[in-house]
């Protein structure tokens, strides 16, 4: 951590800072503290300290009227015995690892697709990445209207969707909610490939054509070594993103049939804001942050903020 | 430079652009058809008709409203990001505290911080001070978690800002607000059309804080009235499409003009 700051502190593109500084002038271009005070305790104040906040909160009992009342572990202790709540995290993992294992080789396919120079690219871009422009509020509303059993496409396609009502099941439901989630959010990690593949050094593929090596073994020697990296911080934002779905679950199945798509997000906000035991929803909370929390680290540490050379490796 | 057409990528990329069109299109179609007929001949059926009275059921039962509301809020939290990010940046990029390094690390730490994780102290805090069920409630939160990409985005910009333009300045003896002012900003243009772009793109989007900090009609988003079109008229599936489709056109609207600006700023959301 420390390390990350400081090297990335003193870089303000490579400046003659080695030069004698020039008297009463070396406080130019130089603010003080100050000028990054408003942002930050403004950020404190909606983040920092709600994050602390819903650690104290998860001890106490609250309906939403009056005062909190300090309870101690009570929630906690409802909640390590709530089924549902360890249904939550197993049906997180769930969706966790199916938005991993859909959206990755298909982001990592058209990203590089979408790298090269072939006609008609652009265009087709700019329609790849409309999904990743609306509302998750108005991308469910859009899927359950397509998928209403009476007058939807699996109406119409019965020969393909049977009764047509996909989100009876809990097969049928999680199925919709990953296609959803990759529909809405494999133009962003495209676009993440995209950007690294463009950085691939073209040297490395001319050196690989003048060994022979076709284009099978260039994708696999080459382009997918060369975005390690990217594939980290692009399957870190996907299980994050997948911990904290809400929208797609609330509005296509909210979280049915039964509490077979209540994922710990979506719990969460059930137990605090539909059944008003906001301690208990505290106390989820605080499980969400501290596996985000420990995601977070992984992504600073793993692969790092400062990855400015992470597409010239090998070289 | 591969020279071949890559077929296999080709094809798959064809594959997924029906994927994302056919939900498209037939969200289009959809629109212009009566209910009788979107009922009779089903979603993938092609018009046979013409009809506007989708848009006129959605923007009467309520949709205008709903736009006037998360217009005020777009605004609002824009204004908020232009007026804090950039002064942060520059702190951050330019200052030799080692507060500003500190400070540059607990705003990494923060695009890590889920919104659902903190809506219980924030909603208490919002009703604490009295701005539950106000528009101002939605946006302060809404632009607090857009600061941390935000930031993030505009350093990036800040750093190619080298320091020979910087001594330049120092020769004419200028104070850091001046640089700011003269240097600074007109050279970080870019970076900030593209956080502008980014900050409105997140806040007309936004859905979890306006539904649990506000209730009333008079201050639902369009996000929400999506939800609660659905809710109550689920069975009007084209009233719904149109509503769905008039959520979409300021945000279509802004990518055919502003798509450098939104592009870099969804980049920058990768890390990258």
């Amino acid at each position: 951590m420390t390390t990350l700051a400081t090297r990335k502190r003193p870089a303000p593109g490579g400046s003659p800072q080695s030069r004698p500084a020039r008297s009463g002038a070396s406080s130019v271009g130089r603010p003080g503290f100050a000028w990054a005070l408003p942002a930050t305790i403004f950020f404190a104040l909606f983040a920092l300290v709600p994050l602390a906040a819903v650690a104290v909160l998860s001890f106490t009992s609250w309906s939403g009227l009056g005062d909190p009342k300090f309870v101690g572990l009570e929630n906690w202790e409802t909640l390590i015995a709530d089924p549902v709540m360890l249904k939550s995290l197993w049906l997180s993992l769930l969706f966790i690892v199916l938005g991993v294992v859909t959206q990755t080789p298909l982001s990592i396919l058209l990203g590089v697709w979408a790298a090269g120079n072939q006609r008609n690219r652009a265009v087709l871009s700019a329609i790849y990445f409309i999904p990743l422009l609306l509302s998750s509020a108005a991308i469910s509303v859009l899927w359950r209207a397509l998928l209403d059993p009476n007058f939807g496409i699996p109406g119409q396609l019965s020969w393909l969707f049977g009764d047509g009502n996909l989100l009876g099941t809990q097969s049928g439901a999680i199925g919709v909610l990953i296609f959803v989630g990759m529909w809405q959010f494999t133009p962003f990690h495209t676009l993440i490939y995209q950007g690294a593949a463009k950085g691939i050094p073209t040297v490395l593929y001319q050196a690989a054509a003048i060994d022979g090596a076709g284009m099978m073994r260039q994708f696999f020697s080459i382009t997918l070594p060369q975005l390690r990296n990217t594939a980290i911080t692009s399957i870190i934002l996907m299980v994050v993103g997948g911990l904290t779905t809400f929208e797609t679950v609330l509005i296509l199945t909210n979280g049915g049939p039964g509490t077979d798509t209540t994922i710990t997000a979506f719990y969460m906000y059930q137990e605090a804001f539909q059944s008003f035991d906001f301690g208990v929803g505290s106390a989820i909370a605080l499980v969400l942050v501290v596996v985000a929390t420990v995601i977070s680290l992984v992504v600073v540490k793993v692969s790092g903020y400062d990855k400015m050379n992470s597409s010239l490796e090998g070289l | 430079m591969k020279t071949r057409p890559n077929y296999f990528a080709g094809i798959g990329s064809f594959l997924w652009l029906l994927i994302v069109a056919i939900p498209l299109y037939v969200m289009l179609s959809g629109t212009f058809q009566t209910r009788e007929e979107f009922g009779d001949n089903g979603p993938l059926s092609f018009p046979t008709s013409f009809t506007l009275q989708n848009y006129v059921d959605a923007i009467t039962s309520g949709f205008g409203r709903y736009f006037l509301n998360t217009v005020v809020v777009t605004v609002g939290v824009v204004a908020i990001v232009l007026l804090l990010v950039p002064p942060l940046s520059y702190a951050i990029v330019r200052s030799q505290s080692r507060a500003a390094s500190f400070v540059f690390r607990f705003f990494l730490l923060g695009l890590a911080i889920p919104a659902q994780a903190v809506i219980v102290p924030v909603f208490y805090l919002i009703n604490t001070v009295g701005l539950y069920d106000n528009l101002i409630g939605v946006i302060l939160p809404t632009a607090a978690f857009a600061l941390p990409i935000c930031t993030l985005i505009l350093s990036g910009t800040m750093r190619d800002i080298t320091g020979e333009l910087y001594e330049a300045m120092a020769m004419d003896g200028a104070s850091p607000a001046r640089a700011f002012f003269r240097l600074v900003l007109p050279l970080s243009k870019g970076g900030i059309s593209t956080i502008a772009v980014f900050s409105a793109l997140q806040a007309w989007n936004g859905f979890l804080f306006p539904l649990i900090l506000t209730q009333s009609e008079s201050t639902r988003v369009v996000t929400l009235g999506l939800f609660n079109f659905q809710t109550q008229y689920g069975i009007n599936i084209p009233g719904l499409l149109a509503a769905v489709t008039l959520s979409m056109v300021p945000v279509l609207l802004v990518y055919l003009f502003a798509r450098r600006a939104l592009v870099q700023g969804l980049m920058g959301a990768g890390g990258k």
